[in-house]
This record gives structure tokens, sequence and C-alpha cells, in this order.
């Protein structure tokens, strides 16, 4: 009867977290969405504390009093530019845990039986395998996005070689595990070695590419919960872990398709300049490229009728949300129609900057996805693009030699004017001229973001 | 309930790790989980391709912290005998938490920014 009871909570739990999942199909349903997998979560952890199993609880409480403020304390702290940071330490923690409870169940099988059976060495070995990724990979995409290692792509030769020697090494040490489970020093070193090879594996993956690996990572620290779950036999576990493991697919795939690249050509191409073929920066902006000041600006803005607001990363580094938020409502005070164009890999993970602008009170009607944005976009007026650049390089549409070559982009360049607000011309993660700037109908508006924004507002108000 | 229906209810096999005594359970146990796998993924699969852009980042965050389900496998290994498993179960509770209390609390955080318009 026991085990009875304790199976179908575990269902119940499942089943929370699928109806969890199914409430963020809407932002009106989305907060109740997250309790309800919050509930489901509650009585699988209180339904396991009655496991007849655990003979003692100190460390049980002490570890999830320690672990739940560690938590509660990054939940309530952490800025909302920071997002992808904080999204890629939890995966990373997700992967450990699972490193540590296969490890656990290992030592465990081992003192209980001679020999274990293979569903639980296989799922061990997967377990440690997977989690090790997980974890190292996220503490260097954690590390990148934070600015601790270079953004850049850290190349160096022979990279492929390491990488593929390492992989057999994994493929060895995982049958040596599957074969000697009595042998935990096999498991530890497999361990050890799917750490390297996390580590060597997101390394050379540069920032504006983070999107891709955040989300992939996502979906391996499902895999490894679920690993983990063949290694205990638990279903919930299994379904939970593929639930996850399934989202972070899907999220990797649409970032894929908004790059025009595939999964292979992101973690192992090189995005480099193109050497040949392509123009050169001169070439593209000699003589071209016309600055503007933030109060010719304002009188473009006070004459239009419909803007369009293009984010990308640049926004969030600047912290330029809240301002934008407050232009957009003073345009929108004098009878302007105001809308927001969101590519799906602008920033630094999928969603980032709908995050951000609902941070600054935008309602979430007024983003409008890559498609929505591109209908519409010859009768905007005045299109204001701060801090993106690839997004929006219209080279992605003309030059088939381009890097960028056949990415889809929102083409603000269709607009009747362009208003870029940029630091300087440097290219973008691309690393390739933008013809954008040079356009007839394009302003460039060197300078901080946050700060054009403030003399933006401050000009109109002004007039 | 006396004891002529206990064994009803009762595994031929007997430790949280469920490990059974003989090869044909440990086929059909094998089967079963991997039954749950692969419906689960599609369920998956069905379920978040709905989910539309604007919450992707919400997504992820609410899935890390549903992935902290480790926990409840940590949470046994801890209460058990061996002070390795003890160590190792510690450890894995307080990384299994900060995903739970995290990522839930960030999401739900997060969603409460989200309104329409006025």
């Amino acid at each position: 009867m026991y085990d009875f009871i304790i199976s179908f909570s575990y269902l119940v739990a499942s089943v929370l977290f699928i109806f969890g999942l199914k409430g963020l199909t809407h932002p009106k349903t989305a907060v109740r969405g997250n309790l309800l997998g919050a509930c489901g979560m509650l009585l699988a952890v209180v339904v396991t504390l009655t496991d007849r199993h655990i003979i003692s609880y100190e460390y049980i409480i002490l570890g999830l009093v320690v672990g739940g403020a560690i938590g509660a304390v990054l939940a309530i702290k952490v800025e909302m530019t920071s997002m992808p940071e904080m999204v890629a330490l939890l995966n990373g923690f997700g992967g450990a845990a699972s490193i540590f409870v296969a490890g656990a169940a290992l030592i465990e099988s081992s003192s209980l039986t001679d020999a274990p059976i293979l569903q639980l060495t296989i799922a061990t070995a997967a377990s440690g395998l997977i989690g090790a990724v997980t974890f190292w990979g996220s503490l260097v995409a954690f590390g990148k996005l934070k600015g601790l290692i270079s953004e850049n792509a850290i190349l160096f030769s022979g990279q492929q070689v390491i990488n593929s020697i390492l992989a057999l090494l994994v493929l060895g040490l995982s049958i040596g595990v599957v074969l000697n489970p009595e042998s935990f020093s096999l498991y530890w070193m497999l361990v050890a070695v799917s750490s390297v090879l996390g580590i060597l594996l997101v390394i050379p993956i540069g920032g504006a590419d983070m999107p891709v690996v955040v989300a992939l990572l996502n979906s391996y620290s499902g895999l490894a919960a679920a690993a983990t779950g063949f290694v205990l036999s638990n279903n919930v576990l299994i379904i939970t872990g593929s639930l996850v493991g399934a989202s972070g697919i899907i999220l990797t795939h649409i970032m894929c398709k908004a790059m025009n690249r595939s999964l292979t050509n992101v973690l192992f191409g090189v995005m480099g300049p193109s050497g040949e073929g392509g123009q050169t920066a001169d070439e593209v902006y000699g003589g071209k490229v016309k600055s503007a000041s933030p109060e010719e600006v304002a009188l473009l803005f006070d004459a239009a009728r419909r803007v369009a607001i293009i984010p990308g990363y640049g926004m969030a580094v600047s912290q330029a949300q809240h301002p934008v938020a407050s232009l957009a409502a003073l345009l929108e005070s004098r009878g302007t129609t105001v809308e927001y164009g969101i590519h799906p890999v602008a920033g630094r993970m999928p969603g980032h900057m709908n995050v951000l602008m609902a941070e600054a009170d935008v309602p979430y009607d007024a983003l409008k996805d890559m498609d929505e944005i591109n209908q519409t976009i010859d009768q905007v007026d005045v299109a204001l693009v701060i801090g993106a650049n690839d997004v929006v390089n219209p080279l992605a549409r003309t030059d088939p030699s381009s890097p960028i070559a056949g990415m889809p982009i929102i083409d603000v360049d269709k607009a009747k004017t362009v208003v870029v607000i940029k630091r300087s011309l440097s290219p973008g993660f691309a690393g390739i001229p933008n013809p954008l700037f040079a356009l007839d109908n394009s302003l460039m508006l060197f300078g901080d973001g946050k700060k054009m924004v403030l003399d933006i507002i401050a000009a109109l108000k002004e007039s | 309930m006396g004891k002529s229906f206990s064994h009803v209810f009762e595994k031929p096999w007997d430790s949280r790790l469920n490990l059974p005594k003989n090869e044909e359970i440990v086929m059909e146990m094998f089967l079963m989980s991997f039954t749950v796998f692969v419906l689960a993924i599609f369920v998956g699969f069905e379920v978040i391709t709905k989910i539309p852009p604007t919450l992707h980042t919400p997504l992820m965050s609410g899935s890390n912290a549903i992935s902290g389900i480790t926990l409840v496998g940590a949470i046994v290994s801890t209460g058990t005998e061996l002070w390795v498993t003890t160590v190792l179960g510690f450890l894995s509770v307080v990384l299994a938490t900060i995903n739970v209390i995290g990522g839930f609390m960030v999401t739900n955080r997060m969603l409460a920014m989200f309104k329409k318009k006025s």
C-alpha cells in the first residue's frame, strides 16, 4: 500500500508539471502554471520524506535549508539583464546534482548486491557523463556571459582532435563503468574526463551564439535528470527529465533556425569575417554614414505617426530598457503608435528582450515577433534600432557569400527612416560591416544607449 | 490490513533502488521505464511547441525548477546509513534545492511583470 501511495503521488506531481508547462502557453495563465509546478514539487518532496529507507533527517534538512536559502537569494537579487547567467548556473547545478545522485546509487547498489543490473549501470554512466558535461559547460557559459572569460570564440589548433580523443575516452570509460560497476574510481574518472570535454565544447563558442548554448545545456540538464530516473527506476524523474529535455531541444532548434545555421555549425563551425567577396568597412561606410544629434532625432519622432523599436543585446548592456519604455510612453501620449520588433536571437537567451521590456512595464502585446513586424515595417515612419546589429543587416538578404546569408532579419531598411543608436561603427558578432548604417534613410546616433534615449526624451519634452 | 493481503503490494525485490531478483522482471522494468520516457518526450514536444516566444525565458527558468526533481533521489541517498552516500546525497540536495527554489521564485518574479495593455 505504501509503495502505491508514493507512486501515485509521483504521478500526480508529473501531471502538475505538465499542466504547469501548459500554463506557460499564455501570459495570463503563466503565473498559475508556475504555481501548479511548485505544488507538484512540494508534493513529490513531502512524499519522499516519508520514505522508509531514510534513517536520519539531519543532513536532509540542512541541505534543504542551505539550498533553499541560496536559491531564494539568487532569485530575489538577480537583475533581469542577467537572466541568461542565472539560467546557465541553474542548468549547471541540475547537471551536478545528477552526477552525485547517480554516484550515490552506484555505491549503494554495490553494497546491496554483487552485480547491479544493466539498466542501473548504463544509466549511471549516462548520468555521470551528461551531468558533468552540463555542469562544466554551463560554468563556462556562465563565465562568458558574466565576462569572466573572453566572450569571443577561444580557438586553438588541434581542438577537434583533442575533443575526438576525449570523446573516445569518455566512451571507453562508460563501457568500463557498465562492465565493472563495483570499481567506483572508473565512475569518477568518467566524470572527470566528461568535465574536461564539457569545458572544451563550450570554450570555442562566441557570445552571440550563447542563446543556442544555453538552450542546449537546458536540454542536457533535463536528460541528466531522466538518466538519473533510469538509475533509480523512478518515473517522476524520467517524465520531468524528458519534458525539460524536449523543451531545451525545441528552443535550440528555434534559435538555430533564427540564425539560419545548423546546430553542428554553431557548436563546431567557426564564424569569422568572410575573407573573399565581402566588402571592407571603408567601402561600405566611406562618406555615406550620417551622424545625427539627439535633438535632430527628437524632431523626427515629433513628426512620426508610427514608430518601431528594435532592441538588441546592447540595450541590455547599457540597461536602457526603462528609458526606452519611457520614450515609447511619451510618444504614445502624443498619439504616435509604438511597436517593438523582437528578433528570436536578440539578447543572450531565448526571450531575453521580452523579459527586459516586461520589466520596464511594456505590455506584452506591444511586442511583435520578427514575422509580424516585418509585414508592416514599410508603413513605419521611424525605426529605432538600439543595441542590435547583425539581426538588422540587409546583407543577409542580398549577399549570398556573407556569413549571415539567409538568416532571417528584421527589415528595418524598408522603414521610411532608420535611427541606429550605437557606440561606434564596430561590427557585430558576424564581424561584417552593416550597409544599413550607410543607407540614405539611415541616421546614426553615436553614444551610450541609455544616455542617448534620455537625451531624445529631454529634447522631445522641450519642443 | 491482514497478512494475507500484504503479498499483493509486496514487490519481489526490496530496496529503494528496486533491484529485482530475476532477469525477466529486469527487462520488463526497463521497458516500462523506457515507454514512459518516450511518451513523456512526445507530451513535452506537444506542450512546449505551443509556448509563445515572449515566454521563452520563463520557460527555461521554470524548466530549471522542475528538473530539480532530482531532489527526490537526493533526499533518500542523504538519509541512508552509508556515510559516502550521505555526503554525495547532501551535496545533491543542496544543488537540486537551489534549482527548485531559485527556479520557481525567479520564474514567478518574471511572470508577474508580464502585463497586457490596459
